[in-house]
C-alpha cells in the first residue's frame, strides 16, 4: 500500500531556480565537446571499436582537407605566375626544359592568360569602341541589385519598377543598339559573347521564369480543364526532355519549320528555350508552395469578398512562396550554372569563351587549361554563393516576421 | 461561462420584419451523399440564430452555403435581395456584406493583426488607408486587443486570434456575421473572452448565425435555437428556453443530454 505522503503533496516552498549547468568554454572546451565526446567511449568493445573508427575518420577526413587545400593554394597563389613586365607568352608559363622562364618542376596558375584575355572571356567579340555600353548596362545592373538589397532604400519600390520594366528595354537597347541614328550602332549577337553572354541568358532566364512558372501554377491548379490541360501538358513536355535537346532543337530543328527567309537569332533561340524549360521546373517547385497554404486560407480572403486575382496576389502568393524560396533559389542556381549548355550550339558564353582561349596555340602551356577553368569555377561558385547567402537571408527575414 | 451583462438582448421570436436571408428546400450534396436536405429558413434583420446539431449534421456546409463558400445544388437561397446563383457578381456583392467567423481563425499568417484588418477593406470597399486603419483599430478596440495591433499571428493566444478574426470581418460592416464553432478550438480559459465579444457585438442589434455547442451562451443570446441531425436536416427549432427546456422531438432531446449533463 502507498504511503499517504505518496499520494498527498501540497507545495509551500517553491522548487529551487538554479542556473544552467556551466559549459567548457574555450577551444579546448569546444575541441573536449565536439571533437573528443564521439571517440572516448572505452567502456565496452563496441564502445571502442566506436571511438577507433570515429578517431580514425576524423584524421582521415582532416589530414586530406588540409592537403587539397594547401595544393590548391600552392598552385593558385604561392606558384602562380602574377606578373608578366616581358610580356611573353608561352614561355611565360612554361618551364626552362621546354623552353620557357619557370624553373623545372614548377606547377601553378598562369594569371597572366586570364588578364590577356579578359577582354574576349567578358564581352566575347563586342567590338572595342562599344564596350562603353555592356559596362553602362552592367553599371546599372550591379548598382540597382545593390540598392535593392537594403530594404530601407528609400524609392526601393520605384527602384524595383525601374529594374524590372524599363531596364530590360534600356539594356537591349545599349547592348543590341538602336540603329546609328541614335549612335548605338547595331552590335549583332554572333559578336556577343563571354560572361556578357552568360549574364544575359541567366538573367533573362531567372526575371522570365518566375512569372511564368507562377502563372503555369496557378493555371495547373484552375478549375479550368483547357487551362489546367494545357498547364500540365506544358509542364511535363518541357520537363520530360534534356535541356542540351531542348538547344540542339532551337537551333537544328527550328529553322525547319520556320517559312524560309525567316531566321530567328541564335541567342535569342537560347534564351526562349532556357526560359521555357526553367519555367517548367519554377512552376513544380511553386505548385509545392500552394500546396502548403491551407485551404483556410483562401476561403477566409473569399469571405472578406477578396476575388480569386485578389486572393492569389494578396495571401496565396506571398505565404506559397516564402515557403519555397530554397527551391526558387536551387532553380535559378541550376539555371544559371545550365546556361553552359549553350556554348554546345555555338554561343560563345564564358565557358565557351573560356574553350576557345584553351584552344589558343599561343599561349599553349601545361597549365593552360586548369588556370583558365578555375576562372570559370570562380566566376560561376561567386554567383552561385551570392545567390543562396541572399536566399538565406531572405529567409531568415521572413521567418522573423511571420511568428 | 459566459459573463454577467446588464443587459440582455431582446429574445422576441422576431426582431424586425426584414428579412435579410431566406432558404427554400435547399439541399446539398458531395457526390452521391446528401449534406442537407430541404432546408427551410428565413432570418431576420437582428436575429440571433444558433444553429446545434451532432457531428456531420450539416451545420457548418449550411453556413457556408451562406456565402457561397459551398454551393448548393436545389433550392432557393436569397440573401440580402440576391439570388445566390452561379453569378459570380451577386456572390461578391453577398460576401460583402456578410461577415464570417471560422473555427480555426483563419488569420493570414504573414500580415500584421492590423493588415488583416484593413486588407479587405482597402482592397475591396477601396477605403483610403488612413480611414481603413482608422476604423481597424476602433474596433480592435471593441474586441479589446488594440494594444496588439503590430504583432502577427503567430505571436498571440488563440482567444486573441479569434476576437482578430471577429474585428476582421467587423471592419467590413457586414450587415450579417456568420459564425461556424467559434470557440471550439480554443483552451476553456479563452472561450469566455471570445464569447464575451459576441455577445457585446449581439447586444449593438448584429445580426447573427452561429453554430456552437456553447449552451450558456445560446440561451443568453438567442431568439431562435435550431437542431439539425445526422441526416442534414432541420429538426427541431424553438426560441431557447423552451428549446432547452422542453425540447419536442426525441433526437433533440438524446442531443440535449448528452451536452448538457457535462
Ligand atoms: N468537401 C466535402 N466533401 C465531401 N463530403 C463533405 C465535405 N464537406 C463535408 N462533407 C460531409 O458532409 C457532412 C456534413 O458536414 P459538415 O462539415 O457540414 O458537418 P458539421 O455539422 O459542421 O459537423 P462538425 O460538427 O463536425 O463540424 C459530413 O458527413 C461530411 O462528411
Ligand atoms: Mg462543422
Amino acid at each position: 500500500m502507498a504511503k499517504k505522503s505518496d499520494i498527498v503533496f501540497v507545495r509551500e516552498k517553491d522548487a529551487p531556480l538554479l542556473a544552467p549547468p556551466l559549459l567548457e568554454s574555450g577551444a579546448f572546451g569546444w575541441f573536449r565537446q565536439n571533437i573528443l565526446s564521439t571517440m572516448n567511449d572505452f567502456s565496452s568493445v563496441g564502445g571502442a571499436v566506436r571511438s577507433l573508427i570515429m578517431a580514425a575518420a576524423t584524421l582521415f577526413i582532416f589530414y586530406y582537407s588540409v592537403n587539397i587545400l594547401w595544393a590548391l593554394i600552392d598552385f593558385t597563389l604561392i606558384e602562380a605566375v602574377w606578373s608578366n613586365p616581358q610580356g611573353l607568352k608561352r614561355e611565360l608559363c612554361t618551364t626552362a626544359l621546354a623552353g620557357g622562364v619557370q624553373h623545372d618542376g614548377w606547377h601553378g596558375a598562369c594569371w597572366p592568360l586570364i588578364f590577356a584575355k579578359i577582354k574576349f572571356l567578358t564581352y566575347g567579340a563586342y567590338p572595342f569602341e562599344e564596350l562603353w555600353r555592356v559596362n553602362l548596362a552592367g553599371v546599372i545592373l550591379i548598382a540597382g541589385l545593390v540598392a535593392l538589397m537594403f530594404e530601407r532604400m528609400p524609392y526601393r519600390i520605384h527602384i524595383g519598377l525601374f529594374m524590372l520594366v524599363i531596364y530590360p528595354f534600356l539594356a537591349f537597347a545599349l547592348l543590341y543598339g538602336l540603329g546609328d541614328w541614335a549612335g548605338l550602332p547595331f552590335v549583332y549577337t554572333y559578336d556577343w559573347g563571354g560572361i556578357l553572354v552568360t549574364l544575359v541568358v541567366a538573367l533573362t532566364g531567372i526575371v522570365v521564369s518566375l512569372p511564368l512558372g507562377i502563372a503555369l501554377a496557378l493555371g495547373r491548379q484552375s478549375k479550368m480543364p483547357v487551362i489546367r490541360g494545357f498547364c500540365t501538358i506544358f509542364i511535363e513536355f518541357w520537363r520530360g526532355i534534356p535541356l542540351i535537346t531542348v538547344l540542339f532543337m532551337a537551333s537544328v530543328a527550328l529553322p525547319l519549320f520556320l517559312p524560309k527567309g525567316v531566321n530567328i537569332d541564335n541567342l535569342l533561340r537560347a534564351l526562349i528555350g532556357v526560359t521555357l524549360f526553367a519555367s517548367a521546373y519554377m512552376a513544380e517547385v511553386i505548385r509545392g508552395g500552394l500546396q502548403a497554404i491551407d485551404k483556410g486560407q483562401y476561403e477566409a480572403g473569399t469571405a472578406l469578398g477578396l476575388n480569386y486575382w485578389k486572393n492569389m496576389r494578396l495571401i496565396i502568393l506571398p505565404q506559397a512562396l516564402t515557403y519555397v524560396i530554397p527551391g526558387i533559389v536551387n532553380t535559378f542556381i541550376g539555371l544559371f550554372k545550365d546556361t553552359t549548355l549553350v556554348a554546345i550550339i555555338g554561343l560563345f558564353d564564358l565557358l565557351g569563351a573560356a574553350q576557345a582561349a584553351v584552344n589558343d596555340a599561343s599561349w599553349s602551356t601545361p597549365v593552360q587549361a586548369i588556370t583558365l577553368y578555375i576562372y570559370v569555377a570562380l566566376f560561376y561558385f561567386i554567383c552561385c554563393l551570392i545567390m543562396s547567402r541572399y536566399s538565406m537571408r531572405l529567409e531568415r527575414k521572413l521567418a522573423k516576421t511571420n511568428d | 461561462m459566459v459573463r454577467k451583462t446588464k443587459k440582455t438582448p431582446q429574445k422576441t421570436m422576431k426582431v424586425s420584419d426584414e428579412l435579410l436571408i431566406s432558404m427554400h428546400n435547399v439541399s446539398k450534396w458531395f457526390g452521391s451523399f446528401q449534406a442537407l436536405r430541404e432546408i427551410n429558413l428565413n432570418v431576420y434583420k437582428g436575429e440571433r440564430i444558433i444553429i446545434c446539431g451532432p457531428s456531420g449534421s450539416g451545420k457548418s456546409t449550411l453556413i457556408r452555403c451562406l456565402n457561397a463558400l459551398e454551393h448548393h445544388q436545389a433550392g432557393e437561397i436569397k440573401v440580402l435581395g440576391n439570388v445566390l446563383d452561379n453569378n459570380i457578381r451577386h456572390v461578391e456583392t453577398i460576401r460583402r456584406d456578410v461577415g464570417m467567423v471560422f473555427q480555426d481563425f483563419n488569420l493570414f499568417p504573414h500580415l500584421s493583426i492590423l493588415e488583416n484588418c484593413i486588407l479587405a477593406p482597402i482592397w475591396v470597399k477601396k477605403m483610403p488607408r488612413a480611414e481603413a486603419v482608422d476604423l481597424a483599430m476602433s474596433l480592435l478596440e471593441r474586441v479589446k486587443i488594440p494594444e496588439q495591433a503590430s504583432k502577427f499571428p503567430g505571436q498571440i493566444s488563440g482567444g486573441q486570434k479569434q476576437r482578430v478574426a471577429i474585428a476582421r470581418a467587423l471592419c467590413m460592416n457586414p450587415q450579417v456575421m456568420l459564425f461556424d464553432e467559434p470557440t471550439a478550438s480554443l483552451d476553456p480559459e479563452m472561450v469566455s473572452e471570445v464569447l464575451d465579444a459576441m455577445v457585446e457585438l449581439a447586444e449593438s442589434g448584429m445580426t447573427m448565425i452561429c453554430v456552437t455547442h456553447e449552451m450558456g451562451f445560446a440561451r443568453k443570446v438567442a431568439n431562435r435555437v435550431i437542431f439539425m441531425d445526422e441526416k442534414g436536416q432541420i429538426v427541431e427549432q424553438n426560441e431557447p428556453n423552451a428549446f432547452f427546456d422542453n425540447p419536442k422531438s426525441e433526437r433533440t432531446r438524446q442531443f440535449l443530454s448528452k451536452v448538457l449533463t457535462h
